[in-house]
């Protein structure tokens, strides 16, 4: 799948430039919001008329074409189920107005795990449910490319817990290209195989998610706090004392218990402040994660901190420390450090399956 | 017919609900287009539209009435064309009593339309579209169904009104007993006439239990698609 996005429009307080050709996989938008991420997908789906647009999806040229007729599935983030509609009807709502059959309902309902709200309405059901069923619905409508415009933003931590499986399955599973928009850099960690950094109407960063995360240049543009690099990782056994073996390209982890087959992929994000860096190896710590590393750049912020990025042997980590640590250490690119890693710094929320 | 309703009285009535009801009947559909109009579309002349929509609720009746007869009459413009066209008048017939009453009533069930438009939320009909449904088909499964409330209380209304019309009906078809004479003209007429006061008193009492049973109607059926609305 090729996706190209060629859109100019001018609002009245800032200006959208972007050209982008996009890989398949979920290609997750991100950035502040008012930054022009949902005027994007709005003119991927035709809800927005840009001044200037060429949209080519694998070869078909969208752009001209009326919103009906792009065979695009969008996921709001105020979910827009149809009031008067039972949850059975708006999901095949887009099969009726076809006069056709829906195809694969079963298949999705149970994907999606909403069997037991097919007779009700819109109205009673919760946040999460309620965004599952709007998955569901675009999905029957056999869409070639999937929109989501901050599908989780309107839900607490509990509900998103809820529907990131499902989402990622999608990914995973259907093979169905996901356009993606967010601000929040966990979901971004989790989900994105590829990230576009959007920043006042510009593209600021685009490739892959695992470069874009670990690359200190643009982890800083996505918010210092929230920077942290994704490792894969593999299940390779589960402990007796309750703790999960995993394996990555840097070495082994040890995560409490990660539910999953050996040999399961998955992805680790492991936020920068919680690296803690040695010269040394460390010993007498009660840190279980100690990664052997090499600094591969150094990027000063403004403020007191500097973004380490460490290579571990082809795989990338973001620490996290002060300027007055880095000269203690004598940082520099090339340098062999430790890399401790607090085990409460690999949470749970953060592992996902992995894309392989 | 029954002693305590003459027979005038019952002819009024009945043409009075005839004429009631194809002026609803027939205002509907337009009813729904204007008001979605001016609810949803910026034109040219939205203002205008507007305005010409509301005259006959500002204007004193006598003059919606005269108007009316201006263009409508045997010797009108529109009037006088479909006369020698098609052989067809408004003028002195119970049809040009539901012109005046669907011209009446219109503000009050465009009015109505157009606020449950206001209310529907653009955003589940640009949701329908990126499902694959063009702009009427949006139209018939979203729109229509959760304005139906508002449609059915803005015709109610509409109805109630052209039930009551006197001003514009009198000036522009007349009092004519059988053709023209509907219930408010049939009480004038009444009370213009020694003794008729009973009759009077009758058509009265009908008026207020035809209006009540009207708006009871529309409660209870506004109330059910409401419920089936919301869910």
């Amino acid at each position: 799948m090729t996706l190209e996005i060629r859109i100019a429009h001018r609002f009245a307080d800032f200006r959208l430039e972007v050209d982008l050709a996009l890989p398949g996989g979920l290609t997750c938008l991100f950035g502040r919001s008012g930054s022009g991420k949902t005027s994007i997908v709005n003119a991927v789906a035709g809800l927005l008329r840009p001044d200037a647009a060429r949209i080519v999806l694998d070869g078909v040229a969208l752009h001209d074409l009326p919103p009906h007729k792009r065979e695009i599935g969008y996921v709001f983030q105020d979910a827009r189920l149809f009031p008067h509609l039972t949850v059975a009807r708006n999901l095949t709502y887009a099969a009726r107005i076809r006069g056709q059959r829906p195809d694969g309902l079963d298949r999705i309902v149970e994907l999606l795990g909403i069997g037991g709200l097919l007779d009700r309405r819109p109205g009673t059901l919760s946040g999460g449910e309620r965004q599952r069923v709007a998955i569901g619905r675009a999905l029957l409508a056999k869409p070639r490319l999937l929109l989501m415009d901050e599908p989780l933003a309107a839900l607490d931590d509990a509900r998103k817990a809820e529907i990131l499986p499902y989402i990622e399955t999608l990914r995973d599973e259907t093979g169905l290209p996901i356009l993606y928009v967010s601000h929040s850099v966990s979901e971004v960690a989790r989900l994105a195989t590829t990230i576009v950094l959007i920043e006042a109407g510009q593209v600021a960063a685009f490739g892959p998610a695992a470069q874009i995360l670990s690359d200190p240049g643009t982890a800083a543009l996505m918010g210092l706090r929230d920077a942290g690099a994704v490792l894969t990782a593999r299940i390779v056994a589960q402990e007796g004392d309750g703790l999960t073996r995993l394996e990555t390209a840097a070495g082994p982890l040890w995560l409490p218990h990660v539910a999953g087959e050996i040999g399961r992929a998955l992805r680790v994000r492991i936020a920068a402040q919680d690296v803690i860096l040695s010269r040394g190896r460390p010993e007498g710590l009660s840190a279980l994660n100690i990664l052997p590393a090499t600094v591969a750049t150094l990027h000063d912020g403004q403020g007191p901190g500097v973004l380490v990025r460490l290579d571990l042997g082809g795989e990338f980590l973001l620490a996290r420390v002060t300027r007055r640590s880095a000269q203690a250490l004598d940082l520099a690119p090339g340098l062999a450090v430790h890399a401790v890693l607090k085990s409460v710094a690999v949470a749970q929320a953060d592992v996902g399956a992995g894309t392989t | 017919m029954t002693d305590w309703l003459p027979p005038e009285a019952a002819t009024a009535l009945a043409l009075s609900l005839r004429v009631s009801l194809v002026a609803t009947l027939v205002s509907l559909p337009l009813g729904v287009f204007v008001a979605y109009a001016l609810a949803r579309w910026r034109f040219p002349g939205h203002g205008l539209l507007n305005g010409l929509v509301h005259l006959p609720l500002i204007l004193p009746p006598v003059v919606t009435g005269y108007i009316l007869l201006l263009t409508f009459g045997r010797q009108g413009w529109i009037g006088a064309t479909l006369w020698d066209w098609f052989g067809f008048t408004f003028a002195f017939r119970w049809t040009g009593a539901a012109l005046a009453a669907g011209v009446m009533a219109f503000p009050l069930l465009v009015r109505a339309i157009r606020l449950a438009i206001e209310a529907v939320d653009p955003k589940l009909e640009e949701a329908a579209s990126t499902l694959g449904a063009s702009r009427p088909k949006v139209f018939a499964t979203v729109t229509l169904p959760l304005i139906l409330p508002g449609v059915i209380a803005g015709a109610v209304l509409a109805f109630a009104k052209a039930m009551g019309e006197f001003g514009a009906t009198i000036t522009f078809v007349a009092n004519i007993p059988g053709q023209t004479q509907t219930l408010p003209t049939a009480i004038y007429s009444f009370l213009q006439v020694p003794g008729g006061d009973r009759a009077a008193l009758v058509l009265v009492l009908i008026s207020v239990a035809v209006a009540m049973l009207a708006l009871a109607l529309s409660e209870w059926l506004s109330r059910r698609v409401a419920r089936r609305i919301a869910g």
